[in-house]
């Protein structure tokens, strides 16, 4: 769902890319051209969107049932525990199939899947990430019923990943 | 040889859930960071891990890039019945990684 937040950073992004297309068509920008090339790629709440689609499919997806677990202030976005936890009673009839992570602002939207069934007993997944800014991350549950449930968070990172040799 | 470090449980009850911990020794270059040439640095990661209890696999993972170094996972499981949780952690340049922990199941 987007934000005011997002829009805002959608109309920024455009603008740059629109103003880095005039200068280059305009003959003057080529070190400004270059020093964006040499930019990493990022992710966007668009690529996220479509990352969450390739997931989901056509299924609606509802909030609720999944709690995903983050510090709200990251001062080192290289390491961040992370923890999603399923409402479910993991029995063979009713139970998580896959938890997926996503996050919108790294340069992949991807960050974890994961594959569980009714052996794991308790629908609940610890692991350890990267964060390249602050930023919503979310997590997306897919239930033997064939529903999906979701939860987002937003995290304040004051030390971003992915930079320290840069 | 990467070093790896696993948490079960010696002995447990039957139908207990047991809480298993697993942190394997791995750089987890992202492929996005530039090195001191100036190029960038390709990527390195583990891609897969996958945790079997007497061959049927009871936990999967796919790991991006977003996944810190030293990829740490905790998650659960019943413990059925007495026998071998194997855990296997494949990825990038052939990366392959095996460790086998035995529990006894009262």
């Amino acid at each position: 769902m987007p934000t005011d937040h997002d829009k805002l950073q959608a109309t920024r992004r455009r603008f740059l890319t629109d103003a880095a297309a005039l200068a280059g068509s305009a003959g003057f920008g080529a070190g400004f051209g270059l020093s964006l090339t040499v930019k990493p790629a990022s992710a966007t709440p668009e690529t996220m969107r479509a990352a969450l689609k390739r997931v989901v499919g056509e299924a609606t997806l509802r909030k609720g049932k999944v709690k995903l677990d983050l510090p709200p202030l990251v001062e080192n976005g290289n390491v961040v525990p992370l923890t999603v936890t399923v409402d479910s009673p993991m029995t063979a009839t009713d139970h998580v199939k896959a938890i997926h992570v996503f996050n919108e602002k790294n340069p992949q939207p991807n960050v974890i899947g994961v594959q569980l069934g009714p052996r794991a007993g308790r629908a609940t997944m610890a692991t350890r990430i990267r964060l390249a800014d602050t930023q919503t991350v979310t997590a997306v549950a897919e239930l033997s019923d064939g529903t999906f449930w979701t939860d987002n968070i937003q995290v304040i990172v004051t030390l971003a990943a992915c930079v320290e040799n840069m | 040889m990467a070093r790896a470090l696993i948490n079960v449980p010696a002995k447990a009850k039957r139908g207990e859930i047991i809480e298993i911990k697993t942190l394997i020794q791995h750089e987890m270059e992202t492929g996005y960071r530039v090195g001191t040439n100036g190029n960038m640095i390709p990527r390195d990661i583990i891609t897969d891990f996958v945790c079997k209890y007497n061959g049927e696999e009871i936990f999967r993972a796919d790991l991006f890039p977003a996944i810190a170094a030293n990829p740490f996972f905790t998650f659960y499981t019943v413990a059925t019945e007495s026998g071998a949780i194997s855990f296997e952690w494949s990825g990038d340049n052939g990366f392959t990684a095996a460790e086998t922990a035995t529990i006894t199941v009262e």
